[in-house]
């Protein structure tokens, strides 16, 4: 039996939770220490039947009420800052990330890079690139967990949610699916493998070309027909998509959303929901016609409409993809 | 030599059980229960630690492990823990420690019981008709759209069970108002009944929240309402939300009473006035309000916002304080005290030990950056079983092995007890603590099968819960031994303070032949002064 207390830590934010769970072990230890000794003590000391002086003191105990209020408390607001800090950092992914796009349903998960490339309980990243996932499950809740990278993130329906990290060690790591999700929840694994930038590159090489998520994207947005209403000419008055990812929208009724993510998914498949002012709701529903691969690939194309320049990921020297869009706004 | 008066358990028909409206009776027919609810979460735990002692699933099928984790969770926190240690040690000392004849609302309190029977009954169909694999937690919208089995049954076993602990409560707040003898104010209160009070004011204002929730999820089940379902519009984190607003809370509903036994059972044992009365007090009080509004740190992996995961987190960094300042007097308590190791004093200490700890890895789970990697690994298992389990379950055996004369009129055998209880300490901490480090490691909990490297710990926790066993039937047996042979208990064998003391034991079925007068404050040990333990059953034997 292999026996084992410290995890691996193998990306740059597991070296930071580390340093802050050994902090928190060190307050425990601290607390267990000024509560555990003195009541050895005590209990000790005043057994029953142990002549010691018992008379009381006379001292005001508000004082020390006030004083072991205080220290916990000033204690915790130190613990809150670092752990807020660090979870800021957590969830703010740096710009240059690549995007890999994963979906959960029962009881596998489904990945895909950029460059088309597929895998099933399996993910191939680089050392040293940041790589975010964009997460989203099919059916029930899931959650993507790397033990050694320390990050956990639930794919909830009809949402995308992101988690993101930096590998720095190369090899071959656990990957969990951590919230209950049925059945066969324990069966939900895989592998994380961690390759040189050099391998990974001859491992997204390998097998046949694929069709890069935003080629897909463009195919489908000119398949189902999106074009036709969306293009500049077009003659049905449909809000223009270039350049509308991260950008405010203005709604019917006066409020106002960021154009993410989940906004572009939830107006393919539930256009009713959220309709822009000063246009019809005229735009049927694509619910059922296409999965939530393919929802992603187009959600991909619209981000990348109207980018003057191409993703950043793509001029990250060595390791970085090659592959060809067409991008011509529509 | 015995004391021959009719007390309350003169009566022996099945009828006057049945119909009983003294709070004592109701208090044994509640301990009956939940000890039967008890004994079936217990067996689903011990079957999942035998398939969890090798890493493949080779014991039980998956669809089975999972129905036992949430025969687990669902029998142990809505029939055990919840009404554990108000309905049968508060229901039975509450009135008597208020010198009252009866709670407030006598068959409101019988009410409550059989609601609880009748919610027990439909959580037991659902388990034995085909089981629950959802979890305790019920998360949609797996268990709205994709669970199996009887889902509903249990959920409405749930929300039965929810009214028989609101009348509780309220029944509690009202007896603490309207039923305290002369001269007994808030500030003469043990801090028992300060803790109870606490208690049920969470049970009142969480439980129907709860019971929303579950209607809501009946409604979305079975007409397609979309309320938590994405598939139809709904938000599946929206249940979450609802859910942990009242299961939160309803932590603190499993811990503040135990919290108040303790009070009760450091300053008996150690013959001194507690230290810090109104801070015990009103951390009790704190930890109920501030407890309502911290639910959002069971979310933060979930995608919730950033800005809500700092709030969150800083407020359950708040809720922390209490608990500590009452481990903090405590402890003082101890300095000076005349100190014995009595059974139920050995449970308060081992309470100390287990909640500090349970307490202390809370923080680690309140902490946003460590939570990310902690959450939903046996970490979370290992720290809420140190606070349910070496929290509130030994708390519990403390009060009964301290009230058992009074409720029993006899002695258990001392040298058993402390036995058991220190095979509980022992076995408790060898179960739960290697899931700490599984759960740093990485174990996702919920898991049927496990990868290899995780089998050690599993096994060093299957052979803690073997020792835990045990350390929970020698009580069974011995209490039941001590019926017959226990020695005649008196009056006050402990030599406590409390005017439960003051009645004989058993108790008569009014409790009090003259409704007691409180002249001095609460644990006025220095007052009462040299009257010790044992000596007083010994007086009894002479008599």
């Amino acid at each position: 039996m292999r026996f084992q207390v410290f995890p691996d830590a193998a990306s740059t934010t597991a070296v930071q939770v580390d340093w802050l769970l050994a902090f928190l072990s060190l307050v425990t230890l601290f607390f267990l220490g000024i509560i555990f000794v003195p009541m050895g003590v005590f209990l000790y000391r005043y057994r029953r039947g142990n002549p010691v002086d018992r008379t009381p003191l006379n001292i005001s105990t508000w004082k020390i009420e006030v004083f072991w209020t205080t220290v916990p408390l000033v204690l915790t607001f130190v613990i809150f800052g670092w752990g807020a800090g660090l979870y800021v950092h957590m969830k703010t992914p740096p710009e240059d990330a690549q995007e890999i796009y994963v979906v959960g349903k029962q009881w596998m998960w489904r990945l895909q890079h950029p460059e088309g490339k597929r895998e099933i309980n399996a993910l191939h990243v680089p050392v040293g690139r940041t790589v975010k996932l964009m997460i989203t499950s099919e059916d029930v809740i899931h959650s993507f967990f790397i033990p050694v990278f320390r990050v956990k993130q639930d794919a909830v329906p009809g949402r995308y949610t992101m988690e993101w990290f930096k590998a720095t060690k190369a090899g071959t790591y656990h990957l969990f699916c951590s919230e209950y999700c049925g059945t066969q929840h324990s069966g939900m694994i895989g592998w994380v493998t961690v390759m040189e930038p050099k391998d990974y590159q001859d491992w997204l090489n390998s097998g046949s070309p694929q069709e890069t998520q935003i080629a897909a994207g463009e195919r489908l947005f000119h398949q189902l027909g999106c074009s036709g209403c969306h293009a500049e000419n077009s003659k049905v008055r449909a809000p223009s998509l270039v350049g509308l990812y991260g950008k405010p929208v203005p709604l019917e009724g006066g409020t106002i959303v960021t154009a993410d993510e989940r906004y572009l998914h939830d107006s393919i498949v539930m256009p009713a929901k959220q309709i822009v002012f000063g246009y019809e709701n005229l735009m049927p529903s694509f619910e059922g016609q296409l999965n939530e691969e393919q929802l992603f690939q187009l959600v991909q194309y619209l981000k990348h409409l109207g980018r003057e320049q191409p993703p950043e990921y793509r001029r990250q020297g060595e390791g970085a993809a090659q592959f060809i869009v067409p991008h011509e706004a529509p | 030599m015995i004391d021959l008066r009719e007390n309350y358990l003169s009566k022996h028909t099945i009828r006057s059980w049945l119909l009983t409206i003294d709070h004592k009776r109701i208090g044994l027919l509640y301990l009956f229960t939940i000890l039967i609810f008890f004994l079936i979460a217990a067996v689903a735990a011990g079957l999942m630690r035998l398939e969890l002692l090798t890493p493949q699933g080779d014991l039980l099928l998956p669809e089975t492990y999972n129905k036992m984790f949430t025969i687990h969770g669902v029998l142990m926190v809505w029939f055990f823990l919840i009404p554990s240690i108000p309905t049968v040690l508060g229901n039975f000392v509450l009135p008597l420690v208020l010198g009252a004849r009866d709670v407030a609302f006598p068959k409101l309190n019988l009410l409550s019981w059989y609601l609880f029977i009748l919610g027990g009954s439909f959580a037991l169909y659902g388990v034995f008709a085909g089981g629950v694999d959802t979890g305790w937690t019920f998360y949609t919208p797996l268990s709205t759209t994709y669970a199996n089995g009887h889902v509903m049954t249990m959920a409405a076993g749930v929300f039965i069970a929810g009214f028989s602990s609101i009348l509780t409560g309220l029944n509690f707040i009202v007896t603490t108002h309207k039923m305290r003898a002369p001269g007994l104010t808030w500030m003469r209160l043990p801090l028992f009944v300060w803790a109870l009070y606490a208690t049920s004011l969470i049970m009142v204002l969480a439980t129907p929240v709860l019971a929303i929730t579950l209607l809501l999820m009946t409604v979305e089940r079975f007409w397609g309402v979309g309320i938590f379902n994405p598939a139809l519009g709904g938000d599946p984190l929206l249940f979450q939300h609802l859910f942990w607003f009242y299961s939160h809370p309803a932590v603190y509903i499993m811990i503040l009473p135990g919290m108040g036994v303790v009070s009760e059972l450091i300053t008996c044992f150690s013959r001194k006035k507690v230290f810090g009365y109104s801070f015990i007090a009103f951390s009790s009080m704190a930890i109920a309000v501030l407890g309502f509004v911290v639910w959002g740190h069971h979310m933060f992996s979930t995608g919730q916002s950033a800005y809500a995961g700092m709030v969150f987190s800083f407020l359950s960094f708040l809720v922390s304080v209490p608990s500590a300042i009452k481990v903090f007097n405590w402890t003082a308590t101890l300095y000076k005290g005349e100190i014995t190791f009595s059974t139920p004093m050995l449970y308060a200490l081992g309470f100390i030990g287990l909640f500090t700890l349970g307490g202390l890895t809370g923080l680690f789970l309140a902490t946003l950056a460590a939570d990310i990697h902690l959450t939903d690994t046996y970490f979370v298992v290992a720290h809420f079983h140190y606070v349910m389990v070496g929290g509130m379950v030994l708390a519990f055996m403390g009060g009964l092995h301290y009230w058992w004369p009074k409720i029993t009129g006899r002695l258990y055998p001392e040298k058993a007890g402390q036995l058991a209880a220190m095979i509980t300490f022992v076995g408790f901490n060898l179960t739960f603590f290697p899931q700490f480090l599984l759960g740093y490691l990485g174990m996702p909990r919920r898991y049927h099968a496990y990868p290899e490297e995780f089998q050690i710990f599993n096994v060093l926790s299957t052979a803690g819960a073997s020792i835990l066993a045990v350390g929970y039937l020698l009580p069974v047996v011995y209490l039941l031994w001590s019926l017959k042979n226990g020695q005649r208990a008196g009056e006050n064998p402990w030599a406590a303070t409390g005017l439960e003391w003051t009645t004989p034991s058993p108790p008569p079925e009014h409790n009090f032949d003259q409704t007691p007068v409180v002249t001095r404050p609460p644990y006025d040990y220095a007052y009462q002064s040299t009257f010790h333990p044992r000596e007083v059953e010994q007086t009894l034997e002479n008599v």
